[in-house]
């Protein structure tokens, strides 16, 4: 039906040309454009959105990643190959609930948790049952959706930060029922779950890391698919639309309430799905799997990729994933030393300016590490004579220039508090003072580097990995591929 | 008593708040084919009676009858899918959402595809897919170049205030609604803006065909388009009839301006 041809132009002010342009529907209008032709990493994304279809994305990833079992070994298949595609389901699950209906959840590990648990109980030598995958699989599936649906139900009256509380504490009374709670032997307690099948695909086992991993791959792009036109049909719409404004789309015909239990039982049907993926992997779970830390990880590989985009997740799971991998503690420290001196490196480029500045910091920084390195073991021979921990080519550059005393738990404490006294002091000073308090500032993080972070590599596994998210979300909060999101305007 | 002419009719309707009273024994009605513009100072209770009729406040007392069914105590879906669409006078759109998507999301109500039927794209899915998406082309089409082309895959949230009006227009027709409740369709706009805005409540009926209940504070369009005006003060209703009628109406002039103004 075109009938609209007939109205009139809004017609133009005779003044136009002297006015800003607000207001008025073109000017308002080529916001977009105007954002779009903005180049650098912010266009990125919007790029990749753009000019790359669904399915050629799609086509892409799968092909890069099921090539990857040809050149990985097989430990690193399973941490980085095995590992991702398991945050990449997670976090496809937790996505219909966050990322499209908007309801936030914080119990969604504890479905994750759930699905492994039952499937562990189902197929394994726990009660010498071994059912096979194609019948326990489904049942998990199904149980794990209808207990998504229960924990939904507050969602029919919370919102927001309540909802968050309520499902939370859903998520812990989980792990302290698997830990604590353990009935006639259910879950194993502390021990957790032992000795469980592998999963199989009518009665073939799949037992090498390959096989698991191509088997995973395949239900991740049938995921992905299902979730593509899931997203693009009215459910996907109703979910969205209710996620910017319940009362708008409860007024607009959609049942609120049934979209939303819909959601949480879809996303936990997908978390029930991987913790059998999980489960089978791993052989054995423990209810520490299941914990906070889980929870926060799924939540950043959401967040980070973009909430709501389906290509999001998964390149925020790789980043995710990688990166947590990469800082290990099974690695040598190098890597978290290496990242550690490359984020300050950074960070001074991004933060100095202009460049003589830079120079200055620079520079500064490496004569005052050595020359105070020359000075303490000139005093006495002890301050310097601490050890530094191997690993990596910096390492020995290191030596002559940190002080490292022998025993060095106390000063590693004087040193941490004189660390943030300067990082304070740092942020009420302006100009030279500023620039000339950042050389001790960073000399003295390398020290606390030095002397307590690289010895306990699980600790610094999780404050670098910690850093590294808040960096990133400070450069993209709206994440890698999402669009920034407005709420009023 | 029970006319089956009216097709909205609202019987001796009580709300309130507490101690205040926002609607008083209402009784008004709308027929097929009309457009009725309810009018009022602020606070008048205008805002209060669409959302009785749209389900999203329950009355204490009373009955509002559609097409002869009472629809009090059902859901606000519900009543939209009986054939009750309105728009919000703070504008509620889903901002990050394209224009085309949230037209089309407003079709829920009247598809039935299930969630296995979408992921697979089965038969019936594919069918509705289609049909959603003409629909939302036709109902965005009715104004005129505002919302078509290449605004359709904009997000919302571009869009300008008068636009956004609009659009929340088009997001009500596509439930199927048999009557609109616009609730301030012109603030914010214009002169221009506004007298195009007259013109297209009237083809809203004519082209359309649907019945139209309008709040609206801007005189010239309810002069412009208004078959009947009803008048409310503090939840009651002061005056009812032709827009002549209720302008020199001496209680609505005491309501607008005082006993003073009405010289």
């Amino acid at each position: 039906m075109e009938s609209g041809g007939d109205i009139p132009e809004v017609p133009g002010r005779p003044d136009e040309r002297d006015r800003p342009r607000v207001g008025v529907d073109e000017w308002v209008a080529s916001v977009e454009e105007r954002r779009e032709q903005r180049g650098g990493f912010a266009a990125i994304g919007r790029r990749i959105d753009a000019v790359v279809p669904p399915w050629a994305r799609l086509l892409i990833f799968t092909a890069a990643a099921a090539t990857l079992p040809l050149w990985m070994d097989t430990g690193d298949l399973f941490v980085y190959g095995i590992f991702t595609l398991i945050y990449i389901l997670l976090g496809l699950g937790l996505n219909v609930i966050v990322g499209y209906a908007g309801l936030l959840d914080l119990g969604y590990v504890a479905l994750f948790g759930f699905g492994a648990y039952f499937y562990a109980i189902l197929s394994s030598e726990h009660f010498g049952i071994h059912w096979p995958s194609a019948v326990s699989v489904p049942i998990v599936v199904l149980s794990t959706a209808a207990l998504g649906l229960v924990l939904g139900v507050p969602s029919r009256r919370l919102l927001g930060d309540y909802l968050a509380i309520v499902t939370l504490f859903f998520g812990q009374a989980f792990v302290v029922f698997v830990n604590a709670a353990n009935p006639r032997g259910l879950t194993g307690g502390p021990n957790g779950i032992a000795d469980i099948d592998p999963n199989d695909l009518l009665g073939y086992e799949l037992i090498t890391r390959r096989q698991q991993y191509w088997f995973i791959l395949a239900i991740v792009v049938l995921i992905l698919i299902g979730l593509h036109f899931l997203s693009e049909s009215r459910t996907g719409r109703a979910w969205r639309a209710l996620r910017e404004d319940p009362l708008a789309a409860e007024a607009m015909s959609m049942p609120v309430n049934r979209l939303k239990l819909m959601a949480f039982a879809f996303g936990a049907g997908i978390a029930g799905l991987t913790g059998c993926l999980f489960a089978a992997v791993l052989t054995a779970v423990t209810s520490g799997n299941f914990a906070l830390p889980i929870l926060i990880t799924i939540y950043a590989v959401v967040i980070l990729g973009g909430i709501g985009s389906l290509t999001g997740v998964v390149i925020g799971a790789v980043v995710i994933n990688v990166s947590f991998q990469f800082l290990a503690p099974e690695n040598p420290q190098n890597n978290a030393r290496l990242l550690f001196y490359g984020t300050i490196v950074l960070l001074l480029l991004m933060a100095v300016r202009p460049l003589w500045r830079l120079a200055v910091v620079f520079g500064g920084v490496l004569v005052f590490g050595f020359v105070a390195h020359e000075v303490a073991s000139r005093i006495d021979e002890s301050w310097t004579a601490g050890a530094v921990v191997e690993g990596g080519r910096v390492a020995g550059v290191v030596a002559d220039w940190v002080i490292i005393p022998a025993g060095h738990d106390r000063f590693a404490d004087i040193a941490y508090i004189a660390l943030i006294v300067l990082v304070l002091t740092l942020t009420r000073v302006r100009g030279w003072w500023r620039t000339l308090l950042t050389i001790p500032t960073v000399y003295l993080s390398a020290v606390v580097w030095e002397t307590s972070f690289v010895e306990q590599p699980a600790v610094a596994r999780w404050i670098l990995f910690g850093a590294l998210l808040v960096f990133l979300m400070t450069v993209r909060p709206q994440g890698l591929l999402g669009t920034p999101r407005v709420e009023i305007v | 008593m029970a006319e089956q002419g009216h097709l909205l009719e609202l019987r001796d309707l009580t709300k309130t708040f507490g101690g205040l009273t926002v609607a008083d024994r209402l009784n008004l009605y709308v027929d097929e084919g009309e457009i009725v513009s309810l009018i009022g100072p602020n606070g008048a209770g205008k805002t209060t009676v669409f959302n009785l009729v749209s389900g999203l406040y329950q009355p204490d007392s009373g009955q509002i009858l559609f097409e002869g069914r009472d629809v009090v105590g059902l859901p606000p879906h519900k009543i939209t899918q009986l054939g009750i669409a309105r728009t919000f006078q703070t504008l509620r759109l889903f901002l990050n959402m394209t224009v085309k998507e949230n037209v089309m999301a407003a079709a829920y109500g009247h598809t039935r595809s299930t969630v296995v039927e979408s992921i697979f794209r089965l038969p019936r899915a594919r069918r509705e897919e289609r049909e959603i998406s003409a629909l939302a082309d036709e109902k965005l089409a009715f104004f005129g170049q505002r919302l078509t082309g290449y605004r359709h895959n904009q997000q919302a949230y571009n869009l300008s205030y008068a636009n956004r009006r609009r659009l929340e227009i088009a997001r009500a027709m596509a439930t199927n609604p048999k009557l609109l409740l616009l609730d301030e369709p012109a603030a914010g706009m214009n002169p221009a803006e506004t007298a195009e805005l007259t013109e297209l409540i009237g083809r809203l009926r004519d082209e359309g065909g649907y019945t139209v209940f309008v709040i609206e504070h801007d005189m010239h369009v309810v002069e412009g388009i208004s078959d009947r005006v009803v008048a409310l003060d503090h939840g009651v209703k002061i005056a009812e009839g032709s827009f002549d009628t209720v302008a020199t109406n001496d209680r609505v002039i005491e309501a607008y301006l005082g006993l003073q103004g009405a010289a």
